[in-house]
């Protein structure tokens, strides 16, 4: 590995904060040489406890995750905090506003925020911000919060890779009760619905306990339903005993599952799958051949994906294989 | 390979400034141009936003500044991005800058000064040039 990268490496188990935002810029940029960091410093992760937060947008998913920090802050743990945000499809940039609700939290010594933009990743996104919980964790951070408005399949997947996650809704938000019926439902832990100050807060808490009634075999654990209020702070104390317990309980066991290093080792090969067969496709005459076959009624779609599979996909004689092919 | 690097931004106002017009019409501005900004809201304070900029590992820092304390607070700033190491980090402040102030800010270390009625397209050139970079 480049020396620099070592170097950075270094620091970052350090702690030392610019090390660690440089660390985790490398690897979200994949630029080269991220897979060595990440093989470097695999050995040395899994302790984290990772809270996933998602929910409608404006929901008051920042301004809870500054709560959480602030108390777990307070309780001596080291905090790590991801904040993602949707890319502009249109321009590719991105407005990241989450620190704006956790501005008060933003110098605590025990903190890190880190904003993410979602960059329109192929299946990546969820990838990406695993390896960042992966370099925070590396870093000594005890817990990492991700932050992620629950729509599109992608940032539910981020979420939903959590050890625990908190489904945010509030009264008023009129859909919200139906967006949580429609998927994000099964992935949660703990409902918690927001703006309790704001009145309405009970419907939507009995709403949400009845679905969950329905829906729940009567085997599992039904997830509790809690109202708060990141203004006034009422209910903070309970979500915080319910969180802190599970954290508690996450620490005794820890350690990577089986079955999540599967879906793990498999998310990596289908991005980087499609990575290598774009690459080798538009530097192979960017299936100009293939198209104009296909528009003279001489092939057909599938066939060419067929074929163009068979050509790249299938590395016949490994020891021709160039050196840093998969990096 | 695979490589997908942003500029990042930093949009703060430093202070006790409530004009957030500008800095929301640059925010906005520079995503269009592709750029990922980090916008941190009001009344932050230099040391604020030095931890936000070294944590967001940000290309850039804006200050935007309508309150006439553009100099202590951007002095501040420069000074807590070189006791953290971070003072590769490019600054530029925009706002209601006296034409006489500019060379000051600039003998500070600012890479650009925008006062009202720039243009984004102008800001985005001159960041992409500053740092080399066109994403
Ligand atoms: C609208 C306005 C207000 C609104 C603000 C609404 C809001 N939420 O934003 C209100 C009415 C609340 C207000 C209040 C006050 N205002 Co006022 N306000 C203005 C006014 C008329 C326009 C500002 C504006 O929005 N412009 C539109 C935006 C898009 O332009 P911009 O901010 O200049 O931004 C551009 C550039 O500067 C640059 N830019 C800005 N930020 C950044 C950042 C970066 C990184 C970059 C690269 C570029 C950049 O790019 C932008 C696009 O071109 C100006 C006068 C003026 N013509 O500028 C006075 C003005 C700024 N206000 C002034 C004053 C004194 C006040 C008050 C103190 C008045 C009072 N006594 O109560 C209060 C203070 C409020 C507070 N808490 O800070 C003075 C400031 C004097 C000074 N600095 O020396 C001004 C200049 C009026 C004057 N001539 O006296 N104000
Ligand atoms: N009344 C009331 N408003 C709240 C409460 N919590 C947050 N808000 C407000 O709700 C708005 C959104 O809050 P955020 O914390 O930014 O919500 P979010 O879910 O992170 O929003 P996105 O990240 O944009 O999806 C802000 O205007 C907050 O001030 C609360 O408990 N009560
Ligand atoms: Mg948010």
């Amino acid at each position: 590995m480049e020396e620099k990268l070592a170097l950075m490496i270094e620091a970052a188990r350090k702690s030392n904060e610019r090390a660690l935002a440089k660390l985790i810029s490398h690897v979200e940029d994949r630029k080269p040489g991220w897979k060595d960091i990440m093989k470097a410093i695999y050995a040395e992760t899994g302790r984290t406890c990772v809270i996933g937060v998602t929910g409608s947008p404006g929901a008051g998913k920042s301004s809870l995750v500054g709560e959480f920090a602030k108390q777990l802050g307070d309780m001596g743990y080291t905090i790590g905090i991801i904040a993602v945000d949707p890319s502009s499809p249109f321009s590719g940039g991105a407005v990241l506003g989450d620190r704006i609700r956790m501005r008060d939290i933003s110098t605590y010594k025990n903190i890190f925020i880190r904003s993410m933009a979602t960059r329109g990743m192929l299946g990546g996104l969820c990838q990406a911000a695993r390896d960042v919980v992966r370099i925070m964790d590396f870093a000594g951070r005890d817990i990492v919060i991700i932050e992620t408005v629950g729509v599109g399949q992608d940032e539910i997947e981020v979420v939903s890779a959590s050890d625990y996650v908190v489904l945010v809704t509030y009264p008023g938000g009129g859909d919200s009760v139906q967006a949580i019926k429609a998927g994000v439902m099964e992935i949660a832990d703990i409902f918690v619905v927001n703006k309790c100050d704001r009145g309405g807060a009970d419907v939507i808490v009995s709403e949400i306990s009845a679905m969950l009634d329905l829906s729940t075999e009567t085997t599992e654990e039904i997830p509790p339903v809690i109202k708060v209020s990141a203004f006034t702070k009422e209910g903070i104390d309970k979500l915080m005993e319910i969180l802190s317990e599970f954290i508690q309980k996450k620490n005794e066991g820890s350690h990577y599952q089986k079955e999540h290093i599967r879906q793990e080792v498999m998310s990596i090969l289908e991005t980087e799958m499609v990575t290598l067969i774009k690459e080798k496709i538009s530097s192979n005459g960017n299936m100009e051949k293939e198209l104009k076959l296909i528009l003279s009624g001489k092939s057909d779609p599938y066939s060419v994906a067929d074929e163009l599979i068979k050509r790249f996909a299938v590395i016949k004689n490994p020891k021709q294989k160039r050196k840093g092919d998969f990096q | 390979m695979g490589q997908d690097s942003k500029i990042r931004v930093l949009i703060a106002k430093p202070g006790l400034d409530g004009h957030e017009r500008g800095a929301h019409v640059v925010a906005y501005g520079l995503r269009d141009e592709g750029f990922e900004v980090i916008y941190t809201g009001l009344r932050q304070t230099p040391e604020q936003i030095v931890s936000a900029a070294v944590q967001e590992d940000v290309d850039v820092i804006g200050l935007s500044i309508l309150s006439g304390a553009h100099l202590s607070l951007t002095k501040k700033v420069m000074e807590g991005l070189k006791a953290k190491g971070a003072n590769d980090v490019l600054v530029t402040v925009g706002g209601i800058i006296p034409e006489e102030d500019k060379k000051t800010l600039e003998e500070m270390g600012v890479a650009g000064v925008f006062t009202s009625g720039s243009k984004i397209k102008d800001i985005a050139a001159l960041i992409r040039t500053k740092l080399g970079k066109n994403a």
